[in-house]
């Protein structure tokens, strides 16, 4: 189990090294020096304090849609959703946000909580569909986030208002903002908020209820064996409703750490881009939940830097979101990276007839 | 010497593993020539590359005495070999005619000559004593009936060499007798047979030579009439088997298990099992003998608590169990190794551990307020695996789906007598197995009859059958048509009762 995860790891270092080399080549392309490119993409990530402050941020809604995707991959299902779930998640805080007066402990907690649900609640929609009628989950949650997205498109015009513009809310009091003082001061005035806290934390939450507990476990059984886990006396259909809801609720804190935390109102006829990038981080992070802290870090480092890289050079910031989509598809296609390992080591192997013979003596399922 | 197929020094590498090495058969010209070895050492791969499904890494195929190459399925069948998959591939909607025709249709100007076809087909099966009409449907016609439109469909592209994947194994013992009379029919009209199987009695009976592989080595080619069964076996497993199972006669106590008037529907939304009774006593082995998908698997699913009872009682020690979910029958005492392991009984990506806590892990000792204690799940592994002789590279924590089949199973067989249970449902246990770990498997399951438990078992295999039950029950088009003492009855009997007919209706 040790080794086989850490060539997993190993293979998704490669996915990024190969990613970063296909970026080169491209920037190479454009006529410009790669080495220059990523030493400004970097360090715009990362040079100081505030970069760095920035970068969380950046990465904090990621790793809550992230972590959406994997838990809910951990268990066999596909949230494809996590779009909606974090948009309603962001609705719910907004709406609690700007209609509650009360002290700042207090209405954050109703805030979060409130996003919490309300992502929740989107999940469980097609978790139900799903456990009650077999109904494929991408379609449904698909289906939940246009209606998502409209949802806000009439809720916000219609109750919250903003000031000058239509096509957004009122500024949230800081009451109701994930952004503290001394966070910001700590960090020379960066956007980073108590929202990557929450994520941090929920990161060791779903590692733990994943590795630790026995609704894990069941829900893991189910996800990888649904008649399994049936014959073994296992509620599939509560197992597949529950994962759901708590995918959904991860993505529902994502809405509030982006709409609460890193921004300050919500926009109509926009779908959250985390939400889908969420799957890239799921990816690239093998599903498990440290492994999306770190991804969602590094594109956030990506997205981030790439202001800066085009600010000092003349390459177009378009090349960070190729890179991280090439990144992608290596990550996706890592199988085909793991082949073109073995076909090496066995061509290494061949010069030594001992090794082979020891390999021979293997002999299982043949048939 | 006339061999229509050789395959000399055959090699045949997948990833990690040597399939087949240095391998060589030959076949005589109107032979039977069985092809004999456990189930993962090599047979299937081999034909197959007779077949031209896969490509050898080294040797040559040589057939009538000239060198082939053969590439693909339509090579093989141009060179006049074919073969009888394990797994028919049959069209269920389409006739008899329009299955064996497909691909290559018979035309008259645009239309498909139909009739034409018929008519051939209706005289090859007529000259090789199929009996098969060659306008049934598909769907309409017997397990057995559709492997003889399998082998007409070989006929009819004017196969010479016919290759059998395991061809009994679907069959009742009449159909089976039916089926060696066709291939001694074919054999007489010239053609010449590989029979692939794991079955002695079978190569005794109708194999001419047989060739034994282990392990994807070549083990040597024998005379099957000089050569014992036992012998054969112990060539085929590398030691000496024995055959039968020992048991002791049995002391039934207590109604463990009653099944009541039990009607369940099937898939097919018809009742799969109907107004079905039958009790099973501690101590004893009850065997459900039947073919395939005459409501075994809707019995086990009712009885386990996956399907729901559509009408009639299940009672354990005395206590209604028809509506109890899953958990709570097993915690009541209910164990079963389910008939596939991959599907039902493990899950594959998790590791040797943590399936053999599938179905207690919710409880102390091995978690405590919802928190897995890994420690007690890491010795109770240990110590079922050290009793129930579970080999694993990685141990404990190695990925279930690393292990051999036959370690698969006997973990299964482990976690169900670990739970020690009041009856053990065992369906197919020793399906796919080689014959040391049927052979282990046979000997737990009669030990827990032994230590007073109830045990039924339900196999398609009527020698697994008619050799561990105390009783048997033979079940057929979802319907009990009769128990019977083991001890007093025999294979026709039971074979005749699978195909419906009830004791004193025949002659």
């Amino acid at each position: 189990m040790k080794v086989k995860l850490n060539k997993d790891y190993l293979l998704a270092l490669v996915a990024v090294v190969l990613g970063l080399i296909a970026g080169a080549i491209l920037i190479a392309i454009t006529g410009n020096n790669p080495l220059e490119g990523y030493f400004y993409l970097f360090r715009g990530g990362l040079m100081n304090i505030q970069r760095i402050g920035d970068t969380l941020a950046t990465a904090t809604p990621l790793i809550l849609t992230g972590l959406s995707v994997a838990f809910a991959f951990k268990t066999g299902l596909f949230n494809i959703g996590a779009a909606g779930q974090m948009l309603i998640g962001g609705l719910c805080a907004t709406a609690v946000g700007l209609s509650l007066d009360c002290s700042k402990p207090i209405l954050l907690t109703l805030v979060v909580l409130s996003a919490i649900l309300g992502g929740a609640l989107w999940g469980a929609v097609p978790g139900y569909l799903k456990a009650r009628f077999n109904v494929h989950e991408v379609v449904s949650s698909i289906m939940m986030n246009w209606i998502a997205y409209w949802a806000v498109y009439y809720i916000v015009p219609a109750y919250f208002k903003g000031q000058f513009l239509e096509t957004e809310s009122r500024k949230i009091p800081a009451a109701a903002s994930l952004k503290v003082d001394w966070l910001m001061n700590l960090f020379n005035g960066s956007y980073i908020n108590l929202g990557f806290f929450l994520a941090v934390i929920a990161v060791i939450v779903i590692a733990f209820i994943l590795n630790k507990t026995t609704f894990g476990y069941e829900l893991k059984a189910v996800g990888y064996n649904r008649f399994a886990a049936e014959s073994a006396g296992i509620i599939a259909n509560q197992s597949i409703l529950l994962s759901m809801v708590l995918a959904g609720a991860l993505a529902g804190l994502g809405g509030a750490a982006f709409y609460v935390g890193y921004a300050s109102n919500i926009q109509i006829g926009v779908s959250p881009s985390q939400g889908f990038d969420g799957i890239a981080v799921s990816l690239l992070g093998l599903n498990s939940p440290w492994g999306v802290l770190f991804a969602a870090i590094f594109f956030g480092v990506l997205q981030s830097g790439k202001g800066f890289m085009n600010a000092m050079t003349s390459i177009p910031p378009e090349i960070a979101d190729t890179i991280i989509a090439t990144i992608i598809y290596f990550a996706a296609t890592n199988i085909l990276i793991e082949r073109a390992w073995e076909r090496l080591r066995k061509r290494k192997n061949k010069g030594s007839a001992l090794k082979k013979d020891l390999k021979v003596d293997k002999v299982g399922g043949a048939e | 010497m006339d061999y229509v197929v050789e395959m000399l020094n055959i090699r045949k590498e997948f990833p990690g593993i040597v399939a087949n090495d240095d391998i060589t058969i030959q076949l005589k010209q109107g032979e039977i020539l069985a092809l004999l070895g456990e189930n993962g050492a090599g047979k299937s791969t081999l034909m197959s590359i007779l077949f031209g499904l896969y490509q050898p890494e080294g040797g040559t195929i040589k057939i009538r005495g000239r060198q082939a190459k053969i590439t693909d399925p339509n090579i093989a069948n141009e060179l006049g070999i074919g073969m009888v998959h394990q797994h028919f591939k049959l069209v269920h909607n389409f006739t008899v005619t329009e299955n064996i025709i497909l691909g290559l249709e018979p035309k008259r100007g645009i239309v498909i000559d139909i009739r034409s076809a018929a008519k051939r087909i209706g005289e090859l099966s007529e000259k090789y004593g199929l009996n098969v009409d060659p306008y049934a449907k598909i769907e309409d016609v017997s397990v057995g009936m559709q492997q003889r439109v399998e082998i007409l469909k070989m006929l009819y592209r004017n196969a010479e060499v016919l290759i059998f994947d395991e061809p009994t194994s679907v069959l009742t013992p009449q159909e089976i007798q039916d089926l060696m009379k066709i291939m001694r029919n074919l054999m007489n009209e010239g053609k010449s047979i590989v029979l692939i199987t794991h079955k002695l009695k079978e190569i005794k009976a109708i194999a001419d030579r047989c060739t034994v592989i282990r392990r994807g080595k070549l083990i040597g080619t024998v005379d099957v009439a000089s050569t014992s069964e036992a012998k054969m076996a112990e060539m085929m497993v590398g030691r000496e088997v024995s055959f039968s199972v020992e048991k002791g006669p049995s002391c039934p106590g207590e109604v463990i298990l009653r099944i009541e008037n039990l009607s369940v529907i099937n898939n097919r939304k018809l009742k799969g099992l109907r107004n079905f009774s039958l009790e099973v006593r501690s101590g004893e082995i009850v065997g459900i003998a039947g073919v395939e998908g005459n409501g075994q698997m809707e019995l086990v699913e009712a009885l386990i608590g996956l399907r729901k009872v559509e009408s009639g009682k299940l009672y354990l020690r005395e206590r209604d169990i028809t509506e109890t979910p899953v958990r709570n029958r097993i915690e009541a005492g209910i164990a079963s190794i389910p008939e596939d392991r991959h599907k039902n009984g493990l899950v594959l990506d998790f590791t040797v551990e943590d399936n053999l806590v599938l179905k207690s892990l919710h409880q102390a000792p091995y978690s405590k307020n919802g928190l897995l204690n890994r420690n007690v799940i890491h010795q109770h592994a240990e110590k079922v695996m050290a009793d129930f002789d579970v080999r694993a590279g990685e141990g404990p924590a190695a990925i279930a789906r690393s292990l051999s089949g036959g370690n698969q199973q006997k973990a299964i067989v482990g976690r169900e007598i670990d739970l020690n249970p009041e009856i053990l449902i065992a369906v197919q246990p020793t399906r796919g197995l080689d014959v040391g770990a049927i052979e282990y498997i046979h000997k737990r399951i009669v030990e827990q009859r032994d230590q007073g438990k109830a045990v039924l078992l339900i196999s398609l295999e009527l020698d697994e059958i008619l050799d561990l039950s105390d009783r048997i029950a033979v079940i057929s088009n979802g319907e009990l048509i009769d128990i019977v003492e083991a001890a007093v009855t025999n294979e026709n009997e039971v074979g005749l009762m699978m195909a419906g007919v009830k004791r004193g209706e025949h002659r």
